[in-house]
């Protein structure tokens, strides 16, 4: 029998399409990397008063604009969920641009921010708060370009009406992109 | 919400503005997360940092990603890997925020700790910048 389409997008012997079985089999082990180094910050935050000489230094505006910024990408991201879901795949494909365009923006807010900080010599050596800092941020700005590029392939697939099955696979990665950022950004911006 | 291929075919419903207002009312939260240290109480400030997180964590695990539309079976493995991120943390944490217990001291914390707080409360200019030893101190 021949296959019209790869099997993880038709096949549903788990009660759900294998493709976004998969989604969410990386979401939990994506929870135990991002866990590992928040619950770590955590216990050395509450182990560590001295801390709070170093935490005063982070920007609460970039950190507050960037929640905006990812909140909103998550906004267009479901939009496009739903607009893939009435089968409008042109429509899909802009508002995952447009999340696209969130994750850019979201970068660039990053890079000033970061640029700012190592210039006045808080880089990922300084302290070990620096170094936490450093990473955990680090590591979800991979995600984010990850996301991004993932979801211009995905785009570019949704405005020919193709596969639009994944426009909700990658909305549900990005939400987690941005639930991630929504627990960074107490821990890193507000809690000093 | 079950699969988009699924629904593709135009018995879905336009749920736009559903979504915009639960975008709102996040955007509502972020700003109470953001005034909150401004009233200078420490409770309030936990409060509205992680209290309003775990809401708004909750609001985007619901609505945006539908999670409560998924089989059952993604509930217990989800929960089961948030599991493991707490067995870490109380696991660990006992050695790392405390420096001493029965039997042990963690003496080089303890200085550590001790000479940052003395080094920074004895400045006024609020211009201090790290310059610790990279966690020598664990």
């Amino acid at each position: 029998m021949a296959m019209a389409k790869p099997i993880a997008t038709t096949r549903s012997a788990a009660g759900m399409s294998t493709g976004k079985l998969a989604v969410w089999w990386l979401i939990a082990s994506e929870i135990v990397i991002f866990g590992g180094v928040l619950a770590g910050y955590i216990m050395h935050r509450l182990g560590h008063p001295d801390w709070a000489y170093q935490a005063v230094h982070t920007n609460t505006m970039a950190g507050a604009t960037n929640t905006f910024v990812l909140l909103t990408s998550s906004l267009f991201a479901v939009l496009a969920h739903n607009a893939a879901e009435m089968g409008d795949g042109k429509k899909a494909a802009k508002f995952l641009y447009l999340t696209v365009g969130g994750a850019v923006m979201f970068l660039i807010i990053k890079s000033f921010e970061w640029t700012y900080e190592i210039s006045h010599g808080y880089t990922i050596t300084a302290s070990t708060f620096w170094a936490f800092y450093y990473t955990a941020a680090g590591i979800h700005a991979m995600h984010v370009i990850v996301g991004a590029l993932i979801m211009i392939w995905v785009a570019g697939m949704a405005k020919r009406n193709v596969e639009l099955q994944r426009v909700e696979l990658i909305g549900i990665y990005w939400h987690f992109v941005d639930l991630v950022w929504i627990f960074l950004f107490p821990l890193l911006y507000i809690a000093k | 919400m079950a699969d988009a291929a699924a629904h593709a075919h135009g018995e879905h419903h336009d749920h736009t503005k559903h979504y915009v207002k639960i975008w709102a009312i996040l955007l509502v939260l972020l700003v109470i997360s953001i005034l909150g240290p401004e009233l200078g109480n420490q409770a309030i400030t936990l409060f509205t940092a992680f209290g309003i997180a775990v809401v708004k964590a909750g609001m985007v695990v619901y609505y945006f990603m539908h999670a409560g539309d998924e089989p059952k079976y993604v509930h217990y493995f989800i929960t089961t890997a948030l599991a493991f991120m707490f067995l870490f943390f109380f696991a660990v944490a006992p050695d790392v925020m405390r420096h001493e217990g029965t039997n042990w001291r963690n003496d080089a914390a303890k200085e550590f700790i001790a000479s940052e707080m003395a080094k920074h409360e004895g400045e006024h200019t609020g211009h201090d910048k790290g310059t610790s030893s990279g966690g020598a101190h664990h």
